[in-house]
């Protein structure tokens, strides 16, 4: 049922109309932070209110939504979204990748590979890739437009230097269509192959920060690198105890107090699929 | 006047409507050339279904909107008014821009954006009678291999391109259909 | 066998019973009301009005209860409530000068037209426990005396006929809205004070403490503190004028500050300003200084680098909404993150191990 008490999907249409241009001119320049106002949302800042923003903007009565946290359907901010939507737009959701038509998200990437028919919807806490490196944005804004990274390439060859490798795995930072960097939101660098050449819109919502970000399909998205140091998307190495895959982005579980763990994967509509196709194929 | 038309025109369900239409902006925008379908509503020609969708999905008393003479009628200044509240001024200062693509003339005079602030452009949509038979192959982000579309003159949108970051973006309406065109495609003549 | 973890819903449905039934305490003990709240929390009230940036005492006082009296959280419930309200439009500026004056002060003159007005202040209270508050059932009343609506101008308004103040820019310029529009830098005045205005009070006290510590000192004095209440009026297009729509309670602060001058212009006092909702003077003042501290541009004045003096700094931080919002999320679930952090450290280190025990053997 939708509150009555609300407008379709909680925001006044004004809103709607005001981050829906915000949405267009973050596509039409993939990986530049459009400026936007964002709105005090009856959530907490940092807890995806640039996310549900934009959901808010983008859902239709005929949507399919599905929201995930740490690859989870189940996490509590997940649940909490999800009913958010519910309530509001009385849209259907769901938990299965592929019935989703919008997928809001913290911190993952779904294993299964998107199609046309989605839309990807990240949630962002620091838009700004060079945040840490200068944390004013009168500075940063004028990097971006004389597409000035040094600053960063200095910061993973010192990281290099340092470490023998780079230090840096999550936000992992990318450069979009050879021109913005673009921080891809804290997902796993194991994800950031499926950012670019995706056939899924991909959205990027910074409520707090008051940024949004887009990148079409099909966008060319490459994670930064060096020659000698290529760049290495990461995962536990080891298979799901689970359902067994082992090409996922696994959860560590401690499971005792003498040291023993357990490897899940981070997707559980994925994992909990493949365990009933298992069932099923058993059973047959 | 029309007056029915003015005033009763618009989305029926405002908010549901507006939704369904953005959607087809969206796809439209993140799909270079992709031909989308709006819903049929009434509008005062020569403003067409399309762009009188995208006008009422975006435009509203904070975007300033230039309308070209093609379009400049006192029926179509009324729609826009009681509709979307939008404030009409020149090329320089507008957020949106409707009308022929004659009527708009050189795409120079709208704003490019800037350096830092590429997003404060012009979006431009061009009236058109027809988007297909296709002129243009288009490439670039949001098309997998190359999509086609009729454009009035593929060599102005090279020219736009060229300025990427900065650079106007377009949506093309005819009837009920609707495409878009950002800076960011690459526009070869076929 | 390890499963995941299901049931946050029941979780959360768990933790919001359970929250209710704390909020209320005690049943045994009466039930608080809002009306009790606005009455008698009245300067909590006008903090979360003030931050809340939303005129309202009945729903601060609601917003407050339901919050338990956590004012930052109450805060956050009228901010969020006030972003749904539709807009009607923008009232008149409202004339501080016309004000019903119940407390006035200024530092720089001993007396002035319109006289000081000591009003109820904590200033000269001893804060020694007042036990007798802990019985119940005590109405207190003030001594009353009959007063003609005085004539105050503007303390600051009578240097400026001499010349000594630094005149007062005039315009008519629409200021940029805080709430609908994206902070973008540079910001300018009316930007900055909209911002201090809602900003947090600690926030806002600690910078400008910082200030009067040496941290880009301005030397500032109260010119005038006043607080009262102003009649808000809207133009009303159908009527051809404006109509008065309602009152509202007011803190004004006008700080006198260290003059600047050059050889071509004499040297003359400049100003802080601070104007908050509600009957906040502590917070007032603060945000007069923090004003001040961030005009070092426009005043010519060197940049010391002390944080009241970096509108970025001050700006994206004083929101105690913004900033608790993302302090707090870090409760939630950041297993993904730290597991690709986990696999980084164990592989640094296994790099790091091998050339060691190679060199050992």
């Amino acid at each position: 049922m939708t509150d009555q008490a609300y407008n379709f999907a909680y925001l006044d249409e004004a809103t709607k109309r005001m981050i829906r241009r915000a949405l267009l001119k973050g596509l039409a320049i993939p990986g530049y932070q459009v400026p936007f106002a964002s709105r005090e949302m009856p959530m907490p800042y940092g807890w995806g209110t640039g996310g549900v923003q934009v959901t808010a903007a983008c859902l239709t009565p005929e949507d399919t939504l599905k929201v995930i946290d740490q690859g989870a359907d189940d996490t509590t901010n997940a649940v909490s979204i999800r009913k958010f939507f519910e309530r509001t737009a009385d849209v259907a959701t769901t938990e299965a990748t592929a019935e989703a038509t919008v997928i809001q998200t913290r911190h993952r990437i779904p294993e299964v590979p998107l199609t046309e028919g989605q839309i990807l919807v990240y949630q962002v806490p620091i838009p700004e890739p060079l945040r840490f490196l200068e944390p004013r944005e009168s500075e940063t804004r004028k990097m971006h437009a004389l597409s000035e990274y040094g600053l960063m390439h200095v910061k993973l060859y010192e990281d290099i230097a340092r470490h023998g490798a780079i230090a840096t795995s999550y936000a992992y930072p990318v450069q979009v269509e050879g021109h913005y960097v673009m921080d891809p939101s804290p997902i796993p660098k194991f994800d950031n192959p499926k950012l670019g050449d995706n056939a899924a819109i991909q959205l990027f919502g910074a409520g707090r920060e008051q940024r949004i970000y887009a990148l079409p399909p099909y966008t060319r998205v490459v994670s930064l690198d060096f020659e000698d140091h290529p760049f290495e998307p990461t995962k536990a190495d080891h298979s799901c105890d689970l359902c067994g895959a082992g090409d996922t982005y696994l959860d560590e579980v401690i499971t005792d107090d003498q040291g023993s763990r357990m490897f899940v994967c981070s997707d559980t509509n994925y994992c909990v699929t493949r365990q009933a196709e298992a069932e099923a194929g058993a059973a047959q | 006047m029309a007056h029915d038309t003015v005033l009763a025109a618009g989305f029926a369900d405002p908010a549901r409507d507006a939704a369904r239409a953005f959607r087809l902006c969206l796809n439209a925008m993140a799909r270079p050339g992709t031909l989308q379908d709006v819903a049929p509503i009434a509008a005062p020609a020569p403003l067409s279904a399309a762009a009188a969708t995208v006008l009422l999905t975006l435009a509203d008393s904070t975007t300033p909107l230039f309308i070209g003479t093609s379009h400049d009628t006192p029926e179509v200044r009324a729609w826009i008014a009681f509709h979307t509240g939008a404030p009409l001024v020149d090329r320089a200062q507008a957020v949106f821009a409707v009308g022929s693509w004659a009527a708009l003339g050189p795409t120079e005079a709208f704003a490019q954006g800037t350096a830092e602030y590429p997003d404060r452009s012009t979006t431009l949509i061009v009236e058109r009678s027809a988007l297909t038979p296709a002129n243009a192959r288009l490439t670039g982000p949001g098309i997998q291999h190359a999509h086609e579309l009729r454009l009035p003159d593929p060599a102005a949108f090279q020219a736009n391109a060229a300025l990427f970051p900065l650079g106007v973006d377009f949506y093309f309406t005819a009837g009920t259909q609707l495409a878009a065109l950002p800076r960011t495609t690459k526009v070869e003549a076929l | 066998m390890y499963v995941a973890t299901k049931g946050g819903e029941r979780a959360i449905d768990a933790a919001h019973q359970w929250l209710a039934e704390e909020r209320r305490g005690d049943p045994a003990i009466p039930e608080l009301s809002v009306d009790q709240i606005r009455e008698q929390m009245t300067l909590a009230v006008n903090r979360v009005m003030a931050e809340g940036s939303l005129y309202d005492p009945d729903l601060a006082g609601l917003a407050i209860k339901q919050a338990r009296g956590d004012l930052i959280e109450a805060v956050f419930l009228l901010r969020a409530y006030r972003t749904t309200l539709p807009r009607f439009g923008a009232s008149e500026p409202v004339d501080t000068g016309e004000m019903r004056i119940t407390r006035r002060i200024s530092a720089t003159f001993k007396d002035a037209p319109g006289g000081q007005i000591l009003g109820p202040t904590f200033d000269y209270t001893h804060r020694l426990l007042d036990f007798k508050l802990m019985a119940e059932g005590e109405t207190p009343t003030a001594q009353q005396k009959p007063s003609d609506p005085v004539d105050a101008p503007h303390i600051l308004s009578l240097l400026d006929r001499d010349g000594l103040m630094e005149p007062l820019e005039q315009t008519d310029a629409t200021p940029a809205d805080l709430t609908r529009e994206p902070m973008s830098m540079p910001a300018d005045r009316p930007l900055r004070l909209q911002a201090l205005a809602r900003g947090d009070e600690g926030f806002v006290l600690s910078m400008a403490y910082s200030t009067q510590r040496g941290y880009g000192r301005t030397h500032a004095f109260v010119g005038e503190l006043r607080i009262g209440t102003c009649d808000v009026e809207m133009f009303v297009p159908e009527l051809g004028f404006a109509i008065e729509i309602g009152e509202i309670e007011l803190t004004e602060c006008e700080t006198v500050n260290q003059f600047t001058g050059s050889k071509t212009q004499p040297p003359q006092f400049t100003r802080g300003y601070g104007l908050v909702m509600g009957q906040s003077e502590r917070k007032a003042i603060s945000v007069s200084l923090v004003d001040r501290a961030l005009r070092w541009d426009e005043l010519g004045e060197d940049n010391v680098g002390a944080p009241a003096q970096d509108t970025e700094f001050v700006l994206y931080h004083c929101d105690n909404i913004q900033a608790t919002g993302f302090l707090e999320h870090i409760k939630l679930p950041h297993y993904v993150d730290f597991q690709s952090e986990l696999e980084l450290i164990r592989k640094i280190r296994r790099a790091a191990e091998t050339p060691m025990q190679e060199a050992a053997e």
